[in-house]
C-alpha cells in the first residue's frame, strides 16, 4: 500500500478540561481517497479538519502528514500549502477586495513570480467556469459564486489534498450540482464534511463517522 | 443586496480625470487642499473654488451628486457664518437690535465657507470616482503605513458583511415583536445587539486570520496590481502644477 497522505495516531483534543472534543482518533487518508466525514453538530468535524492543517494542536497523540510527523507551527507551513481547507463560510475566506487578488493571495505568499501568478489566477478561474471574474468585487458575488471563488483560492495553491467543510451550505440545487461536477473532475484526495447525503453520495467513496469523540467506519 | 453608498464611488462613468494615475490624483488633491487651508487672500480662495468647479465639470461626477454632498456641509457652515461675526471682536458691520455682526467675523466665516466648499469639490473631482480599493492601493504605493491601508481595505470588505449580520439580528428581534421605545428594555436590547455584533466580528476576525494562515500568510501583504505613469498623465500633472503655482504666487508674492 502506498504511503498515506495524512495519518492520525491516537489524536485527542479538548477546548479546556470541561470540553473534550476528540478522544483517541485514528485515521488515515490515502492518495486518491475521497472520504465523507459524518457526525452530529458539535461532534468535532471542523476541529478535526483544523487539526490537520495545524490551526489547532492536539492535546495528545501524533499527526503525520505527507510522510513526516508534524508538531510545530513551522511543520504546518508545508502542510497548509499541500492540504487546502475550504471554510464553512466563504466570507471568512474571501477577504481581498477583488477576486483576482484573493486567488493570487496564496501564490503570492508562496513567493511565486507575478507572471506565473497571473497565469495561475486565469487558469484556476477558467477551470471553475469563472473566467472573466478577475475584477469582480468579492462582497458583491452571489452565495454560489462566493463558494466557487473560495474553492478557486484553495486550488490556486495547487494542493494535493482538499478538506471541504460543509461545501454545500447556502448553495441552491443548481449551484450544488455544479460543485459536484467540479469536484468529480479534480484529481485530489478529499475529506468532505457535510450533512447532505445526496451530495456525499456523488462526491465520496467511503465514509467515517465521529461520535462520542471517536472515529468509526460508517456504512452509510 | 443593499450596499453602502459611502463606500461606493460617486460615479462610475469614465472621464479624462478617471484615466489619470490614482496616485497622482491623490497627491494633487492633498496638495490643493493643504494650500487652500493655508491661504488667506480672497482672490486665491475664489480662484481655487473656480478651479474646483471646473474640475468637477471635467470629472464624471454629476452635479446632482456634487450638490448632494455639499448640502450637509453648508448647513453646518451656515451656522458658523452666522455665529462667528457675533463672537469675533472688531468693527461692527451690521447691527440688528442688540446683536452686532463684526466685519472680521464675517470675513473669517466667508473664508471658512469658501475653503470648505473648495476642498469638498476638489476631493469629489479628483477622488470621487475612485473606488475604495484603488484608493487603498494608491495610498499603499504612496508609502502610507501598511496597517492603515489594510484597515481601510478590510473595512471596505467587511462593512457589508457586518451590515448583513446587523440586519439579521434586527430581523430576529423584530419577529419576536421588538419595537424600539424609550425604556430600559429597549436600551438593554440595543446593548445586546451591539455586544453580539462585536462578539460576532471578533469571531469572524479569528476565522479570517485562520483562513489567511491556511494560504501561507506570515504577516506580509503582497500587491498584485501596479500603477504606472503614462503619457496621459502629463497634461494633468502640468495643469495641477500650474494651478498650485498660480495660487501660491497670488497668496505669497
Amino acid at each position: 500500500m502506498s504511503e498515506p497522505l495524512i495519518r492520525f495516531h491516537d489524536v485527542a483534543f479538548s477546548y479546556g478540561p470541561e470540553r473534550p472534543v476528540l478522544l483517541e482518533c485514528n485515521f488515515r487518508l490515502d492518495p486518491g481517497q475521497r472520504v465523507a466525514l459524518l457526525g452530529d453538530n458539535g461532534s468535532g468535524k471542523t476541529t478535526l479538519l483544523q487539526l490537520i492543517v495545524g490551526l489547532l494542536r492536539p492535546t495528545s497523540g501524533r499527526i503525520e502528514a505527507f510522510g513526516k510527523p508534524r508538531r510545530e507551527e513551522a511543520d504546518f507551513h508545508e502542510v497548509r500549502r499541500r492540504a487546502g481547507l475550504l471554510f464553512q463560510d466563504a466570507d471568512d475566506q474571501l477577504f481581498c477586495p477583488t477576486v483576482a487578488e484573493d486567488v493570487a493571495f496564496g501564490p503570492l505568499n508562496l513567493g511565486k513570480p507575478r507572471e506565473q501568478i497571473r497565469q495561475i489566477v486565469a487558469e484556476t478561474l477558467d477551470s471553475l467556469g469563472l473566467a472573466g471574474y478577475e475584477h469582480r468585487i468579492t462582497y458583491k458575488l452571489s452565495g454560489g459564486e462566493r463558494r466557487l471563488v473560495a474553492l478557486a483560492t484553495v486550488l490556486a495553491m495547487q494542493p494535493e489534498v482538499l478538506l471541504l467543510d460543509e461545501p454545500t451550505t447556502a448553495l441552491d440545487g443548481r449551484a450544488a450540482d455544479r460543485l459536484v461536477e467540479i469536484l468529480a473532475g479534480l484529481p485530489q484526495a478529499m475529506i468532505v464534511v457535510s450533512h447532505d447525503r445526496e451530495f456525499l453520495g456523488k462526491t465520496t467513496g467511503s465514509a467515517i463517522r465521529l461520535s462520542g469523540g471517536r472515529l468509526e467506519e460508517s456504512s452509510d | 443586496m443593499k450596499h453602502f453608498p459611502s463606500i461606493s464611488p460617486a460615479s462610475d462613468a469614465s472621464s479624462p480625470i478617471d484615466r489619470v494615475d490614482p496616485r497622482l490624483r491623490l497627491v494633487a488633491a492633498v496638495a490643493v487642499s493643504v494650500l487652500v487651508v493655508l491661504a488667506d487672500e480672497f482672490p486665491v480662495l475664489a480662484t481655487a473654488l473656480a478651479a474646483a468647479v471646473a474640475g468637477v465639470l471635467f470629472s464624471s461626477v454629476s452635479w446632482r451628486v456634487a450638490l448632494g454632498r455639499l448640502l450637509p456641509l453648508n448647513v453646518i457652515l451656515l451656522l458658523l457664518v452666522l455665529l462667528l461675526p457675533l463672537t469675533t471682536e472688531g468693527t461692527a458691520a451690521v447691527v440688528v437690535g442688540p446683536l452686532a455682526f463684526s466685519q472680521e467675523g464675517l470675513r473669517a466665516g466667508a473664508a471658512i465657507a469658501l475653503k470648505g466648499n473648495t476642498i469638498v469639490l476638489t476631493l469629489l473631482a479628483l477622488l470621487g470616482s475612485m473606488d475604495a480599493v484603488t484608493l487603498g492601493h494608491a495610498l499603499s504605493h504612496l508609502r502610507v503605513p501598511d496597517k492603515l491601508t489594510h484597515l481601510l481595505l478590510f473595512t471596505v470588505r467587511y462593512l457589508d458583511v457586518l451590515h448583513r449580520e446587523y440586519l439579521r439580528l434586527r430581523a430576529a428581534m423584530k419577529v419576536r415583536g421588538f419595537r424600539p421605545r424609550m425604556d430600559r428594555h429597549t436600551y438593554r436590547s440595543y446593548g445586546y445587539l451591539v455586544g453580539m455584533l462585536l462578539v460576532h466580528s471578533f469571531d469572524r476576525s479569528e476565522r479570517i486570520a485562520a483562513a489567511m494562515k491556511c494560504r501561507g500568510f506570515r504577516g506580509h501583504f503582497y500587491m498584485l496590481d501596479h500603477f504606472a505613469f503614462s503619457r496621459r498623465d502629463v497634461p494633468f500633472c502640468v495643469a495641477s502644477l500650474a494651478l498650485l503655482s498660480l495660487l501660491g504666487w497670488m497668496e505669497w508674492r
